[in-house]
């Protein structure tokens, strides 16, 4: 955060299949169509080789200054390594969505974070869409922050997905307000330990 | 008097910088004949090498270029593929195509680039002082092989349009020699089918290898540098038609 | 088109680069541009243009030199170790005064280095890169939308001087998507292309050619060269200030970088430092002028680089001792934070506040 207000830079990460890209190229076009400024930066070359994935979105009401994110407002994790690699940048009293499907262990972190695990891929499973655990996990995200909606993410996600995907559009968006819903029933799951 | 011979218009009327009995000279007037007989002069594109033809664009009044050393089949691919309506050529000696230029004239024959080239393949780097070629025989004394080419260290002679006629892409190689009328004939033959094929719209890339003397950097007279070539340049690389 | 589309830098240049009639592109696919030619494989044939992909990049910018020869416009893009490999052609383009665009998307280096963002090649693209007596113009872009910009441009700017221009991105700049608006806009009057190889139809043949060998044509040549150089120095210079004219500390950067000294100027002044910057955006010619006069007045000038330092020379000799000039630089895939360029003006501003 900034003088001018908002200013949030997102992670997110998981393994390639996960639609790690997909997802913050929607949240970037979400925001843009919400008129903010935004960049998107993905993993390329041979970082994205042997299966892991990640981007970088900023979102703001300024200028941005650099796409890459060293410490991260918002974490989104789809799977343990990239919970192990991460976990340790978010910002003090940043927020981490963490799929609970694929990561089983707690995190040793700052009480400051928030935390919200999401059992993605069981929640995407009940919607009849195993690979919507991806929208989920970013309908929970957006649900959190409270800058975009949900509805607006299903709106952008035509200008995203592939033409030959457009079959997906009302799963994919039935997932990122199933991810909302959770995030908005559930409280942090950390106990918080002394 | 009735004129029974006459300089073609496109080769111009002025002396060349060629020593006396290269092959250049020979081989410029055939594509200057080739190109007038066939009456596409201006919409002629030709590029010269790096080695002793560089000044081509002297001798030639056609548009011409003048390119880095072995790019001349990139430099063509430019051209034609952005002007599909134009007859472009190279000239290239065998430092330019079969040493420095080597990926350049494999992969434009490789794509099928409709382009012609004249090779010109003396067996020696005749700009630099007459170093050793790929294509310098075995036993040949240059500047760099004092004792002789000798297979074991310096490879043997490279058969450059051997290795092209293989490719797909190239419809038409021919080796020809610069040696005595019936040879001069016949490269002239040779020269003037592949630019047809080009002007008819053939669609592949074709190549004419000539075997041309260097008296100087072959250290013999001019008449010894013809039978040179008949005698010995002919035994590692055969003349005739290579492809198509 | 002229809606907010997200696109990334890559695609978005060669998108540009359509729009601004590019005839043919060549190229050959090294990390972290291959958005590029992947892009234009499929867009040029569309436009009934040209695309090869080449067998190097040496044959990439032979290509670019032959279609430019007939005067077409045509451009290449690559990374760092091929750019290296094209400066045997940029040399020759400059030598036969042929107009041509070359997009670099730097990343480290020496070597194959990685393939991370850099501002490495700062002194290869402005000093002419190959052999020879000779420049390029160089842009440094900082965002997708400038570089979207600087393309039409580039074109203008080739065919009017008859010189190559390098765009300079890096692998930030190439791989981020950011909102841009992608349209035409009226380009320079440009001079005919009387020169150009198509063919001697009516009049005496054109030669195109970088060697003269008679005694002193190539002494005039080069200055006919300079003189060029010279005009393009006077009149195309781009370079954006902020903030310059109260400030102790100006922070001097380009590309990415400069994004980052922007919002780590905005904290300063926060702080109430006063600080400011100075962005070149063509890096040769050079704001040498805007510069000098900026240490006209005693100031603490701090260049931000992607690299060990390259441009730092370029803006002391801009300042020509009139005031101290430090350099923060990151190489080899490091990118400053907004933290630690804010630290080192802190640091600067100890001694001129209080």
């Amino acid at each position: 955060m900034t003088a001018n207000g908002f200013y949030e830079e997102i992670i997110i990460a998981g393994f390639g299949g996960q639609g790690i890209m997909l997802t913050g190229r929607l949240l970037a076009q979400t925001a843009m169509e919400a008129g903010k400024e935004v960049t998107y930066m993905p993993s390329y070359g041979a970082e994205v080789r042997g299966g892991t994935a990640n981007c970088m979105v900023v979102l703001a009401n300024e200028p941005i200054a650099c796409p890459v994110v060293g410490r991260p407002d918002s974490l989104i994790v789809m799977n343990k390594a990239s919970l192990n690699k991460f976990a340790p940048r978010l910002k003090t009293g940043g927020l981490l969505i963490m799929n609970s499907s694929l990561i089983d262990t707690e995190p040793q972190l700052d009480d400051s974070i928030e935390i919200i695990t999401v059992p993605a891929d069981e929640l995407a499973v009940e919607l009849g869409s195993p690979k919507s655990a991806n929208m989920v996990a970013l309908g929970a995200y957006l649900q959190k922050r409270g800058h975009l909606t949900p509805d607006a993410a299903a709106q952008a996600l035509p200008d995203v997905l592939a033409k030959r995907y457009h079959k997906t559009l009302p799963v994919n968006a039935e997932a990122l307000r199933r991810g909302a819903e959770f995030a908005k029933a559930c409280c942090t799951s950390r106990a918080k330990k002394q | 008097m009735e004129t029974v011979f006459t300089r073609t218009p496109t080769f111009k009327d002025c002396p060349t910088h060629y020593c006396p009995g290269c092959g250049h000279g020979i081989a410029h007037r055939l594509i200057a004949e080739t190109i007038d007989e066939l009456d596409i002069r201006d919409r002629t594109i030709g590029i010269a090498p790096v080695g002793c033809a560089v000044l081509a664009y002297d001798y030639l009044d056609v548009d011409m270029i003048e390119v880095a050393h072995g790019r001349a089949p990139a430099v063509a691919t430019g051209m034609k593929r952005t002007n599909p309506d134009k007859i472009i050529f190279s000239y290239q000696g065998d430092g330019d195509l079969a040493a420095i230029g080597t990926a350049e004239i494999i992969h434009a024959a490789h794509r099928g680039e409709q382009i012609t080239v004249i090779f010109i393949n003396n067996a020696v780097f005749g700009m630099t002082g007459g170093q050793m070629a790929p294509t310098t025989v075995l036993g040949q004394i240059t500047a760099t092989t004092p004792q002789g080419r000798e297979a074991a260290g310096e490879g043997f002679p490279l058969q450059v349009s051997e290795l092209l006629a293989l490719l797909p892409g190239a419809i038409y190689v021919e080796r020809c020699a610069l040696s005595g009328a019936a040879g001069i004939r016949k490269t002239k033959k040779a020269i003037k089918h592949a630019f047809e094929l080009q002007v008819g719209g053939a669609q592949g890339f074709s190549l004419v290898e000539l075997l041309s003397p260097c008296p100087v950097y072959w250290r013999m007279t001019p008449a010894e540098s013809m039978e040179w070539i008949e005698k010995e340049m002919t035994k590692v690389f055969p003349l005739g038609r290579l492809k198509g | 088109m002229s809606e907010r589309v997200l696109m990334c830098g890559n695609e978005a240049l060669a998108e540009a680069a359509i729009i601004a009639g590019c005839d043919a592109y060549f190229g050959y696919p090294i990390t972290p541009q291959n958005e590029i030619p992947a892009y234009m494989s499929r867009r040029m044939p569309e436009e009934g243009r040209v695309f090869v992909q080449s067998e190097s990049e040496l044959a990439a910018i032979s290509m670019v030199f032959g279609a430019s020869a007939t005067g077409k416009r045509t451009m290449t893009s690559s990374s760092s170790p091929g750019i290296s490999l094209m400066q045997e052609g940029i040399s020759y383009l400059a030598g036969a005064e042929l107009p041509a665009v070359v997009v670099n998307v730097m990343r480290g280096g020496p070597g194959l280095g990685n393939i991370g963002p850099s501002q490495c090649d700062y002194f290869q693209a402005t000093r002419g890169g190959g052999h020879g007596d000779y420049r390029t113009i160089v842009f440094g872009p900082s965002s997708v939308q400038e570089l979207v910009d600087c393309m039409p441009l580039a074109f203008d700017l080739a065919d009017q001087y008859r010189m190559t221009v390098v765009v300079l991105a890096d692998g930030i700049l190439g791989q981020m998507m950011e909102p841009i608006v992608l349209e035409k806009k009226p380009g320079r009057e440009l001079p005919p292309k009387d020169w150009a190889l198509t063919g001697a139809k009516g009049r005496e043949q054109n030669i195109v050619r970088s060697l003269w060998l008679p005694e002193g044509s190539l002494e005039k040549h080069n200055n006919k060269l300079q003189a060029k150089y010279e005009q393009v120095q006077k009149n195309e210079v781009l370079c954006e200030q902020y903030e310059v004219d109260d400030a102790e500390i100006v922070v001097v950067a380009y590309g990415v970088a400069a994004r980052v000294v922007r919002a780590a100027v905005n904290k300063a002044r926060e702080n109430r430092i006063k600080a400011g910057w100075i962005r070149p955006i063509t890096l040769w010619p050079f704001p040498t002028e805007q510069i000098s006069k900026a240490a006209d007045e005693f100031r603490i000038f701090l260049t931000v680089e992607m690299s060990n330092g390259q441009m730092v020379e370029d803006v002391k000799l801009a300042v020509a001792g009139k005031a101290p000039v430090l350099l923060h630089g990151r190489p080899g895939g490091g990118v400053p934070t907004v933290d630690e360029i804010l630290d080192k003006i802190k640091q600067l501003s100890i001694p001129t506040k209080s």
